[in-house]
């Protein structure tokens, strides 16, 4: 009678535990490896925010926001403000973008609908070349060739526009330079193009086949099938990646620095010299050994972090959404 | 049957003529403009650095150990110091960086699946690749070089912590190309998740991951920022990693470039054109590697 118990067809014949159970040390080991490689990323983001803001505070503390964000930078007289800095960012990185949007939508929009893919593919060769020239060679360059050939450029563009009403207030005034803001800003724009690129051809090829189609089918010229079908559907996408490039102009630092010009004024006369946060950094850290000097030039590298944080945030959640609504990933 | 015939309409095929077509052919123009405004820039400055650095480049100039002071000419002294620093420090950086960022790409796409950490670190990889170099420089500056001293090491952190998001991203992308029959089949044969993610869904992928942490590495060989604050460039040979100031080729064009002296200048366009080329090798070897191991692509 026992028997029949025992030979149940619902027992098996191996030890009877759990798949679960059986998982060997070295599995979990490697699980529990990776997990905290891919924490190191939030680890060291925290680290990056405490430190730099602990580093920084004696210059919040003695100088207040409202020295923070004055318009006096004079180290000599223990006066640290940032504005001629953020001002020179917002400028360099504006002007930067204002080239290379349509540049980079052009390129993006020439690989996806102009070029059959055979051809495609060199382009994106060079365009990567572009983004493995290193930022000091870019400087270097900017500094000892572009800006000396700029200068007469400048002068002559700055002696032909006085008296212009609103053009000679951008690109007239005195103590014209090669080395300024808009020797900067036109750097920059070469810098940034390559990462546009990729990031609107990428949201540009998630656009339907349908959609072009349609339009093709309605009698469309390939324009008016960018503007119809292309246009809408990535809008949001190429804000996002022209959001990203402006992040990346906002923090490059020594192509900047080397072209800039190194004075913190405020002007509008672009084609002056200023200066920006990142290369502020760059050119002062080495004879800031007093303690608010330092504290002001790490915490200035506190706002860049905070900014350009902001704005990549933001660009990704737009590119990110976009992507997805549009390949249903 | 008189119905059909009297419906039927010529349709016009050709291509629409008068403004609508110029505006095409004037898009058209425009974007071949723009890739032609992008040329420019790339090939002035790859003739200028070529034509000025090759002048400046010598067996001595790549291996003589110390550099002379600036008002030498260029046939003094050498970027020797220099060059090994650039080597040293980003390979000790991609020595870091590259496993811990396979790793990460790893845990991902394999661990991680919808989970929301997973997803939280990947983003934040993502948000991490934007955030400028020079910050990785004040990071470590202030984490480490405040307690240890400027060191080759400390700017080997700092490259190290460029490199990471990018080598996780990379890794992650290319993971997610591997086909999930692999994994299922290798599980079918009673492989753990380690072993199946070691012997079968890493080699598959392998191509990919070596070309991007090869693009990693020849981005943080350029990066100067990073280093400024972190090794303190001096212009003798530190074959010590470990302590001591070191230098680096990017360090020493961003010394040089400010300098009135021909020598200096010369010194820089022969350290950039060193430079472009590690760069340049490291890209090229990138893509061979992806057209020869790469077997899932986009």
């Amino acid at each position: 009678m026992s028997i029949t118990a025992k030979a149940g067809p619902a027992i098996p014949a191996g030890p009877a535990h759990p798949l679960s159970q059986r998982r060997p040390l070295g599995d979990r080991g490697f699980q529990i490896l990776a997990l905290s490689a891919g924490l190191l990323v939030l680890v060291i983001l925290v680290l990056i925010a405490v430190s730099m803001t602990s580093q920084s505070t004696t210059w919040f503390t003695t100088e207040g926001w409202s020295g923070v964000f004055s318009t006096d930078w004079d180290p000599a007289h223990n006066i640290y403000g940032a504005v001629p800095f953020i001002y020179g960012t917002l400028i360099t990185s504006a002007i930067a973008i204002i080239i290379a949007f349509p540049v980079s939508v052009g390129i993006a929009l020439l690989l996806t609908e102009v070029v059959p893919r055979r051809w495609s593919r060199p382009i994106v060769y060079v365009i990567d070349l572009l983004a493995v020239v290193p930022s000091v060679v870019w400087g270097l360059w900017g500094i000892l060739i572009l800006a000396p050939w700029l200068q007469s450029i400048y002068q002559s563009i700055a002696s032909g526009l006085t008296g212009v009403p609103v053009l000679s207030t951008f690109f007239g005034g005195q103590g014209i330079s090669g080395a300024s803001f808009f020797t900067a800003g036109l750097i920059l724009a070469v810098m940034i193009t390559p990462i546009v690129t990729s990031l609107s051809r990428e949201v540009i090829a998630t656009v339907p086949v349908i959609d072009r189609e349609g339009a093709y089918a309605l009698g469309a010229t390939r324009w008016e099938m960018i503007q119809g079908a292309v246009w809408p559907h990535s809008q949001s996408g190429i804000v996002g990646a022209v959001l990203l490039g402006l992040g990346r102009a906002m923090g490059e630092t020594i192509a900047v620095a080397l072209v800039i010009g190194s004075s913190p004024t405020i002007t509008t006369h672009l084609f002056t010299t200023g200066y920006s946060m990142p290369s502020v950094i760059a050119n002062q850290f080495g004879e800031a050994t007093v303690g608010v000097f330092r504290a002001a030039l790490i915490g200035m590298g506190v706002l860049l972090f905070v900014l350009t944080i902001i704005i990549n945030l933001s660009a990704r959640a737009i590119v990110g959404r976009s992507v997805r609504r549009a390949g249903g990933e | 049957m008189m119905a059909i015939t009297t419906d039927q309409q010529t349709v016009d095929l050709r291509e629409p003529g008068g403004w609508r077509r110029t505006k095409n052919q004037l898009a058209t123009v425009g974007m071949w403009v723009a890739f032609v405004v992008m040329l420019v820039p790339l090939g002035f400055v790859l003739v200028t650095v070529v034509s000025k650095g090759a002048s400046a480049i010598s067996w001595q100039f790549l291996t003589n150990g110390t550099l002379p002071v600036n008002v030498l000419p260029v046939n003094y002294g050498g970027m020797g110091a220099a060059v090994l620093g650039t080597l040293e420090i980003t390979g000790f950086a991609a020595l870091m960086a590259i496993p811990l960022g396979v790793l990460g790409g790893i845990y991902i796409n394999e661990y991680g699946g919808n989970h929301v950490l997973a997803r939280v670190i990947n983003f934040f990889a993502d948000v991490m690749t934007g955030v400028p170099s020079i910050i990785m420089g004040l990071f470590i500056f202030t984490i480490w070089v405040l307690h240890f001293g400027y060191s080759g090491l400390a700017g080997s952190f700092a490259l190290g912590c460029l490199m990471l998001p990018i080598v996780i991203r990379s890794t992650y992308e290319m993971l997610k190309l591997v086909p999930d029959s692999l994994r299922e089949a290798s599980y079918a044969l009673g492989a753990t998740k380690s072993r199946v993610t070691v012997t079968v869904t890493l080699p598959a992928a392998i191509g990919g991951i070596v070309s991007g942490s090869l693009l990693a590495v020849a981005r943080a060989a350029g990066e100067t920022a990073p280093l400024l604050f972190t090794i303190l460039t001096v212009t003798s040979t530190n074959t010590n990693l470990f302590s001591g100031a070191n230098t680096a080729l990017s360090a020493q064009i961003f010394a040089n470039a400010t300098q009135p002296y021909t020598g200096a200048q010369a010194r820089a366009w022969g350290a950039a054109l060193t430079l472009i080329a590690i760069a340049f090798i490291l890209m090229i070897v990138a893509r061979l590697v992806t057209a020869r191991f790469a077997r899932y692509s986009e």
